[in-house]
């Protein structure tokens, strides 16, 4: 693949410079020591606005959002724009909430969102459907950070597994040595590839492709001649509800993942978190623009690469497009742009599960007493393992297991928005009625999910999050979020088991939390109480 | 930073957050946008009037945090 040489070194040479950058990143705003969760996992809890900027924008817009969402615009039109809506309202839904969460995590040392339900509701079992959630929706998504390096190397004509195998050996080894320092120092780099090359496709090929208009004209055209009724470049009347709750139910569950809130709780004060819901947003303009690479490609009669089963491999389109468009230099650094934008947020979601694991799990059921060594031990083997896990889970299963199980991860993310999000504002729900609404949500969008087919690929089940009304005896052909139903089961049964136990009079928890808690900012006493060496 | 009044206790109750509802609530209408013209630089207005969203998402979010910081 001659072809590619000069993308290939490109994309070499930065790969490495970035990879240098994350084992230099341990002795960046270096601490006395590195062995606790609050240095290793949470980069010392002293991130001021920028570097959380490039922190959490690094984090939520991965190489699997680049690469997928301009290939479902590819292939449905309108309703893969869902994700604009979906990150502009995300950041006024949570502007309150996350400084909650940080007063709160700041004045307990709380790591993870498992851990403030675990001091809420005084209930350990809870605490762990908690963790246990945020751990299964979140290894799949780390998994399919590989998809989009796999992309790219495709696309460059490379096969094999090697390459990501490597890859992801370089990405443990300085994860393991620098912890959130390491992804923190990257995500400068990756945004700052992100932004130029995506200025750079916004302006240059609509140029070449005769302006916008013709872009959007090809895009009907291609639309309007296919026998599929949802596609085209606007929405129709069945799948405008889906667009609203897909939007609004992924931006209520963007938050509730651990790897979100890892960026978060690394904040030095409420104002950083503030500040930032204002300035994200700068993301979403970016991640519209991406969305619309996918009417480029239709224009441009761009033809992805087949997969592994020899059917077109839909994630290509954007590799296949730049490698029409761009000199093969540029090629080389917008494909270095996605592959290290698979690896910030690789690195923070693989130290959002270990922080999940080593304080839910390993603290709560197997060492009571373990010391801040021991922890920041343990969550940088298990950072390991997850790395592994997810490497194994793409060589040894299909792909699409993991796509399938990153969709499930959403549906049942969003069922730990009462104990977690609402948990915040009001403790009036029981422990029990939380647990009962939790696996009640749980069942009922694994149901709708495993009846949804999708008759593009020919699948029976799991084939998208779209449910038909028409399953619950409506007559009608509109479709509605799965995750956003499942939430409202997860809310009424909650509600009911609450009043239930109640008057059964079933012991609740106690709350560790007090109200003057959430509200606590730095340079408080007792924000301060949290002093970083002292057990907590 | 502004030192809290010891004898009250504080809050994030402010009338500024229910601005936060605008930019959560607009992008969610779809029979606002979901149309082609007019066009604006060649762009349906599905597409530039969400774009123009984030704006609103910005201006309303950065008032409210200048008002109740």
């Amino acid at each position: 693949m001659s072809g590619h040489t000069t993308e290939l070194v490109i994309f070499t040479l930065l790969f490495l410079v970035v990879s240098g950058m994350g084992f230099v990143a341990a002795r960046w705003r270096r601490p006395e020591s590195i062995e606790s969760l609050h240095e290793w996992g949470l980069g010392g809890r002293n991130f001021g606005s920028w570097i959380t900027w490039f922190l959490v924008g690094g984090d939520l817009y991965t190489a699997y959002t680049f690469v997928a969402v301009p290939a479902l615009v590819f292939g449905a039109g309108a309703m893969g724009f869902f994700a604009l809506p979906y990150t502009v309202v995300v950041y006024p839904l949570v502007f309150l909430v996350l400084a909650r969460m940080w007063s709160v995590s700041h004045v307990h040392g709380f790591v993870t969102p498992a851990d403030f339900v675990r001091a809420r509701f005084g209930s350990p079992t809870l605490a762990l459907a908690v963790a246990i959630t945020g751990l299964v929706a979140t290894m799949p998504y780390i998994a399919l950070q590989l998809v989009g390096i796999e992309a790219v190397l495709k696309a460059m004509g490379i096969t094999g597994h090697l390459p990501i195998v490597i890859a992801f050996a370089i990405l443990a080894a300085y994860t393991y040595q620098s912890g959130l320092r390491a992804p923190a120092l990257i995500a400068f780099v990756k945004d700052t590839l992100i932004y130029i090359v995506i200025l750079a496709a916004v302006i240059y090929i609509p140029a070449r492709l005769g302006g916008w208009d013709s872009i959007f004209d090809a895009a009907k055209a291609k639309f309007d001649a296919t026998p599929a009724k949802g596609d085209g470049i606007l929405l129709t009347g069945a799948n405008q509800l889906q667009y609203i709750t897909l939007a609004f139910g992924s931006a209520l569950a963007l938050f509730l993942y651990p790897h979100s809130l890892t960026g978060v709780l690394a904040a030095r004060n409420r104002g950083v978190i503030k500040r930032n819901m204002a300035a994200l947003p700068a993301y979403s303009f970016l991640l519209g623009l991406i969305a619309l690479l996918g009417f480029m490609a239709i224009a441009a009669k761009t033809k992805p690469v087949a997969g592994a089963n020899g059917k077109p491999d839909g994630n290509t389109i954007v590799p296949v497009l730049f490698d029409q468009m761009f000199p093969d230099w540029f090629t080389g650094v917008a494909y270095a742009a996605v592959g290290i934008g698979a690896l910030v947020p690789a690195a923070i979601m693989s130290i959002a599960a270990a922080n999940l694991f080593t304080r839910n799990i390993y603290r709560e059921y197997l060492n009571k007493n373990a010391t801040d060594a021991q922890e920041a031990k343990v969550s940088k083997i298990v950072s390991l393992v997850v790395k592994v896990g997810a490497v194994l889970c793409i060589l040894a299963l299909d792909p699409q297991f993991s796509i399938d199980l990153q969709l499930i991860g959403g549906v049942i993310i969003l069922q730990t928005l009462p104990s977690v999000a609402l948990g915040l504002y009001t403790r009036w729900f029981h422990k029990g009625g939380l647990l009962a609404g939790w696996a009640l949500g749980l069942a009922a969008g694994m149901w709708m999910l495993y009846l949804i087919p999708n008759p593009a690929t020919g699948k029976a089940h799991f084939g998208g999050s779209a449910f038909g009304l028409s399953n619950l005896g409506f007559d009608t052909t509109m479709t509605i979020y799965a995750g956003f139903l499942a939430l409202a089961v997860n809310l009424a049964v909650a509600a009911l088991g609450t009043l239930a136990f109640r008057a059964m009079k079933v012991a609740d928890g106690e709350d560790a939390t007090s109200r003057a808690d959430y509200f606590a900012d730095e340079g408080d006493p007792r924000v301060k109480e949290l002093d970083l060496s002292a057990p907590h | 930073m502004t030192t809290p009044d010891p004898g009250r206790p504080r809050t994030d109750r402010s009338p500024w957050n229910w601005l936060l509802v605008v930019p959560i609530v607009l992008p969610l209408l779809t029979f606002l946008y979901n149309s082609d013209e007019p066009r604006l630089l060649g762009f349906p207005t599905f597409y530039w009037l969400q774009l123009s969203f984030i704006v609103v998402g910005v201006v309303c979010t950065t008032i409210v945090y200048r008002m109740t910081r």
